[in-house]
């Protein structure tokens, strides 16, 4: 059975599943700072949890929990394993 | 958390043979391994964010002096935040003999590309793996040596709260000095890289972190633990996170307002008996009654009161609260709650800094420099003053016990007491909320920046430890405030009291003057003197007003609460009079100390007076509401 992924962005990524980083595209003053947390491309990254209210979202990048907020996320783009 | 000197980094022209700078990623712990070295007792705690300012200290090794700079946690060497320009520049700008980057060894990976950012500035450096056992329980194992070749520098182990490795520390830090140990440049790593580009980021970063993980893949065996906590799932579940934080923060009001009644009481009960010795001592010594006044009735009261009342509720909340620091939720608070400051344009990270704002308003605005977008930072800025501080905060604990938890103090009383201190903290943030989204349309308009934090691991704090260092650290800090504030401040009311002009003393001028329209909002003209005279420190605002009424003629010597009740009563005090003090004194201008870190830390004069008005208007505006319904009920 072959399964083809399509590629979609962060916030939509089921809380459990691990992803590759395809693009990210946020705004100036964030994304440098995304890059310094470890979230760069083709690193690996898998939605951790969500806050009580649904948003922001934790993910898990390279063993450190890294919380996001819904809006930044769909700038980033992965690839769902 | 603290501590409000060394604002700006530089290194200070004493005599110190070589120096060291500590430079690492946030919350790996650089903070206590500076504790460690140089036996100063920097405060720590298990955030991001917890150190925004340098802190240098001394150590001797073999007999040579080493001047130890603590920099602020950065994720780069690109600053983004204030923070990590206070970093950056110290690493450019000063000579140092030798940069200790400190990293955690449990997220290897990402902290060394941190490590690689440093080596492309600086040659001479040790790579400290901190936090080594925690990463040994987790499974992971580090082949130093490997990783000291492949980038040029000694490698340490340390766990610094258990004091591991820091001798060997020591002596990688004291041969590299002398030059025994050379450091060298492995050059693949820096290939084409200037770290300093800030146009060029991306590319730099997406190189280091393909270097780190390249270098991790050689030195770094880990085992396949999860590595999520089940805390996460019930501290910021939908169900039962907000539940749990409000629980919480409950608990801890009751801790504080059942700890501190008794020694409280205790304390004044002792001043009393001092007092009156004292008053037999300088009629024997036939002091005149002006020096005998200005000093029992003025220095002396004031500082009674403001150790007795403020001291006891402060060294038992504060002590519990770095408890909570230190085990690493203040930033679940933060991530829960986002959504809500999200919504008022402000950030997540404001939280934070209202939590430091608990402690001191002026830590709290030192705080703000996590805060990356400047709109952002100056909303969390101008509002920080809506978090009762250490000098407002027992006045509202004395005010509730005096006019809502009734006469005796038992076990339901106490849990009112809470409840209505917890109620108050959340009518706060929401204020803080409220002003923030107004802030956000009006005075700190602009693009949000979105929001990144880490979620450290929850670590188990080392209770004694933290809970007697933050007792003796806070009970210092407010008798330090009490003889360097209140004690002048005690003199130079008594004076206005006592000076008359005419029939009438200054003072006395001065709340007739501002009594009727202290009447209209609830208050009286002495509460509000009390306000203006008690703008260098809030501590003094109750003792300016038992001064005040005393001296106006009402005899009456105060060693409880119910006395205290009392006089007030007599001097016309009811419920309203009580709500619309607490409403004041939580929104009135900061202190002046306050004023001037604003002042400092926007370079603006009009932020500054912003952050003045905002809370006065609103709580003239709410007194006075508070007090004419009540005069149409």
């Amino acid at each position: 059975m072959i399964c083809v992924q399509e590629e979609i962005t962060l916030d939509v990524l089921p809380l459990g599943k691990s992803a590759k980083v395809v693009n990210i595209d946020c705004n100036s003053n964030l994304i440098n700072r995304i890059y310094d947390l470890g979230i760069t491309q083709n690193s690996l990254i898998k939605a951790a949890f969500k806050s009580p209210f649904g948003d922001p979202i934790a993910y898990l990048v390279k063993d450190t929990l890294i919380a996001l907020r819904k809006k930044d996320c769909k700038s980033i783009i992965v690839d769902p394993i | 958390m603290f501590s409000r000197d060394n604002f700006v980094c530089s290194k200070k022209s004493c005599k110190s043979d070589y120096n060291i700078a500590l430079a690492g990623n946030p919350n790996v712990g650089k903070s206590t391994i500076f504790n460690a070295l140089t036996g100063l007792k920097q405060h720590t705690g298990n955030w991001t964010g917890k150190t925004v300012e340098c802190s240098s200290g001394k150590t001797k090794i073999k007999g040579k002096y080493f001047e130890i700079t603590d920099l602020p946690g950065t994720y780069s060497m690109v600053s983004f935040s204030e923070e990590e320009n206070v970093a950056r520049n110290f690493l450019a700008e000063n000579k140092i003999d030798c940069t200790v980057i400190v990293i955690d060894s449990n997220v290897i990976e990402r902290n060394l590309s941190f490590a690689l950012q440093v080596l492309s500035l600086q040659k001479n450096a040790i790579l400290c793996l901190n936090l080594c056992d925690e990463a040994e329980k987790n499974g992971i194992s580090i082949d130093t040596d490997e990783l000291s070749l492949n980038l040029g520098i000694p490698v340490v182990c340390t766990c610094a709260t258990k004091k591991r490795g820091l001798d060997e520390l020591k002596n990688k830090i004291f041969e590299i000095c002398i030059g025994n140990i050379k450091c060298f440049r492995v050059e693949r790593n820096f290939e084409n890289i200037d770290v300093l580009n800030i146009n060029d980021y991306k590319a730099a970063s997406h190189k280091f972190a393909s270097l780190s993980k390249r270098i991790c893949n050689q030195c770094v065996y880990k085992g396949s633990k999860e590595k999520l906590s089940k805390l996460d799932k019930i501290l910021t579940s939908k169900s039962t996170g907000i539940p749990i934080m409000l629980l919480l923060f409950a608990i801890l009001f009751w801790i504080t307002a059942i700890g501190a009644n008794y020694p409280s009481q205790w304390l004044s009960y002792l001043f009393e008996i001092l007092k009156e010795q004292l008053t037999k001592l300088f009629d024997f010594l036939s002091i005149t009654p002006f020096v005998t006044g200005i000093l029992i009735d003025g220095v002396y009261t004031t500082l009674a009161w403001v150790v007795s009342v403020m001291l006891p509720p402060m060294a038992i909340f504060f002590p519990l609260f770095s408890l909570i620091e230190d085990s690493g939720y203040l930033p679940r608070i933060a991530f829960n709650l986002d959504k809500f400051f999200s919504k008022c344009g402000a950030h997540g990270k404001q939280s934070l800094t209202m939590a430091m704002g608990l402690g001191c308003n002026a830590c709290g605005v030192t705080g703000c420099r996590i805060i990356e977008s400047p709109q952002e930072r100056k909303i969390a800025i101008l509002t920080n003053n809506f978090m009762p501080c250490n000098g407002r905060f027992p006045t509202l604990i004395a005010l509730i016990m005096m006019f809502f938890a009734g006469s005796s103090f038992g076990l339901i009383s106490s849990i009112e007491v809470a409840g209505i201190l917890l109620l108050i903290i959340v009518v706060c943030v929401l204020l803080t909320l409220v002003i923030s989204k107004f802030l956000s349309r009006t005075f700190a308009k602009g693009e949000p920046s979105g929001f990144a934090l880490e979620l450290p691991p929850y670590r188990k704090p080392q209770i004694i430890k933290t809970l007697v260092r933050s007792f003796i650290d806070r009970t210092l800090f407010v008798l330090a405030r009490a003889v360097a504030v209140a004690a002048p401040a005690g003199a130079i009311i008594w004076l206005t009291a006592n000076i008359y002009i005419g029939d009438v003393s200054i003072l006395q001028y001065c709340t007739e003057f501002l009594d009727p329209f202290g009447k209209f909002i609830g208050l009286d003209g002495v509460i509000l003197m009390a306000f203006i005279l008690g703008f260098p420190a809030n501590e003094t605002v109750i003792p300016i007003i038992i001064m005040s009424y005393m001296a106006n003629g009402t005899l009456v010597d105060f060693s409880s609460y119910k006395e205290l009740l009392e006089l007030f009563s007599a001097n016309g005090w009811t419920f309203v009079t009580a709500i619309c003090m607490m409403i004041m004194c939580v929104l009135h201008y900061p202190c002046s100390t306050t004023c001037l870190t604003i002042k400092k830390e926007t370079g603006s004069l009009k932020t500054t007076l912003l952050s003045m008005i905002i809370p006065t208007v609103i709580g003239i505006f709410l007194c006075m509401l508070v007090a004419n319904t009540a005069r149409i009920l």
